[in-house]
């Protein structure tokens, strides 16, 4: 069972929490010429470490925010978890 | 290599069961094969075997970090179907299916292949009704379907919640009497041994920890046993590829992901096929030895690490018991974990790649097993002929950028979703 800390709420059971996926995935900026590769790697290709990786959880059985975790692939250990706006 | 037979059997029990032959040789590496692959799973073996039976490429080697059979071919749940409605998927593993059902003849070896028939169990009208249009699909394109009322499944599968009160009553299923299992030990250490024999060099305890890449073409691979020169380097290493890709500089629709399967404590004959459950993630089959062999969703984040988390398993289990209630009773035995190569379209990758003479075998998501050997066959050729078989052909690396993408659940590329 991972205990996943919530910024917002505090430590609670991973069943409380639903995966957003990798969080270093970047949508090209709106209005901006994107070309097609650029589009493709945005919507499938994945850097998929082996380590220490940034994604998305939401506290959906809980206050229903979305933040941000660095955890590790290996060990499911978390380092830390933070709100969308701040440097994780 | 001797070939095993009743007589042989007799002639070894006067000898204590002593003087078998070993059924592979643990050879050290040579400075150069013609091929290597790396990974020694179900595919890698296979794609090994047919290169020496189809191509007459014998000069080859297969690099396993562990030993063989250690991997995935090793922790899934047997399953072997075909049921898809596309057509790519469908005539890919069809087959498979083929392949399967006189392999233990081909091998000398019995994977105990058992067509036992899967049947996919339907909750609502819309549900059934979706499962009728996969079954035509899958009768136009010349593989068994057939579509069970819910007094037909009641038959099969008795013990199932049949009440009126039940939360997700069974209206009906969908069967591929084909479908069925067969012993996933066996069909690694059968291909193992026929390779073998044939002159494949099986290096077990071997990493491979870089790859010598001269103007765009590969010439060799870096070992934890030294290096060795190549020309063709194929890569079938399922949860590993990401790994192995970094070493190329290659990046792929690939994330890695754990999926669970657990085994109850043995009990007597209950269940003839195999069931899914259709409104939730749970599917299960009984094996030779009685244990239910139960599976379901990924654990649902990435993940690198061969063993899972508790409430996944708890959760596949409440689904478990939603449609067979008595299996409350069963004592859980053990549980365990692999690293799913999830592709972002749920189909895998058999491919050339931009590097020459690298190929990639791929994201094979929830179902590598029962592909075995058509993998195995197609990669094959498509080493050997430096071009895709046309049944691999649909399954190219630039289909994430032509659009082709082969999306049979219609997840979209978020594979945790399932």
């Amino acid at each position: 069972m991972l205990e996943i800390k919530c910024p917002y709420c505090g430590k609670r059971s991973q069943n409380e929490f639903a995966y957003g996926g990798d969080a270093t995935v970047k949508r090209p900026n709106l209005g901006e010429e994107v070309s097609t590769k650029d589009w493709d790697d945005f919507v499938y290709y994945r850097d998929n470490p082996r380590g220490k990786h940034t994604e998305y959880w939401h506290h959906v059985s809980g206050c229903r925010q979305w933040f941000k975790a660095s955890r590790d692939t290996a060990t499911h250990e978390i380092f830390n978890t933070s709100s969308l706006e701040e440097e994780i | 290599m001797q070939n095993y037979s009743i007589f042989s059997l007799v002639k070894n029990a006067f000898s204590n069961h002593q003087d078998w032959e070993v059924a592979w040789k643990d050879p050290e590496p040579k400075k150069e094969y013609d091929v290597i692959i790396i990974g020694g799973g179900g595919h890698g073996l296979a794609t090994a075997y047919y290169l020496a039976k189809e191509h007459g490429i014998t000069n080859v080697a297969i690099l396993e970090k562990g030993w063989i059979g250690g991997g995935n071919v090793g922790r899934n749940t047997t399953i072997l179907r075909s049921n898809y409605m596309f057509d790519a998927n469908a005539h890919f593993y069809e087959l498979g299916m083929k392949m399967w059902e006189d392999l233990s003849q081909e091998l000398n070896y019995n994977v105990m292949y058992s067509p036992r028939g899967i049947i996919n169990l339907a909750h609502t009208d819309g549900q059934l009704n979706a499962y009728a249009r996969r079954g035509n699909s899958m009768r136009l394109n010349g593989i068994d379907a057939i579509l069970l009322n819910r007094e037909e499944v009641k038959k099969m599968i008795p013990f199932a919640d049949f009440s009126d009160t039940c939360r997700f009553p069974i209206v009906g299923a969908l069967m591929q009497p084909r479908g069925g299992t067969a012993r996933h030990d066996a069909v690694a250490w059968g291909y193992a041994r026929q390779a073998d024999s044939m002159g494949v060099d099986i290096i077990q305890n071997c990493e491979v920890t870089g790859f010598d890449v001269e103007n765009g073409k590969i010439s060799g691979v870096r070992t934890s046993r030294g290096e060795i020169k190549t020309k063709k380097v194929g890569l079938c290493v399922a949860g590993s590829t990401t790994l192995l890709a970094d070493k190329l500089n290659m990046r792929l629709p690939i994330e890695a992901h754990v999926l669970q399967a657990c085994v109850s404590e043995p009990v007597k004959p209950l269940l003839h096929n195999v069931v899914t459950f259709g409104a939730g993630h749970f599917y299960c089959s009984q094996s030779d030895k009685g244990e239910m062999v139960m599976g379901g969703d990924l654990d649902g984040y990435n993940s690198y690490a061969q063993r899972g988390n508790l409430p996944m398993i708890q959760h596949v289990l409440s689904g478990g018991l939603a449609v067979f209630p008595n299996f409350s009773r069963l004592k859980m035995l053990r549980s365990w974990g692999g690293i799913m190569d999830m592709s972002m379209d749920g189909t895998p990758i058999i491919d050339k790649t931009h590097i020459d003479g690298v190929y990639l075998n791929c994201g094979w998501c929830y179902g590598g097993f029962k592909a075995t050997p058509s993998s195995g066959f197609v990669f094959a050729h498509t080493i050997a002929k430096d071009e895709p078989h046309e049944l691999n052909q649909p399954f190219n690396l630039d289909r994430f950028h032509t659009g082709n993408i082969i999306d049979e659940k219609g997840v979209g590329p978020k594979p945790w979703i399932g």
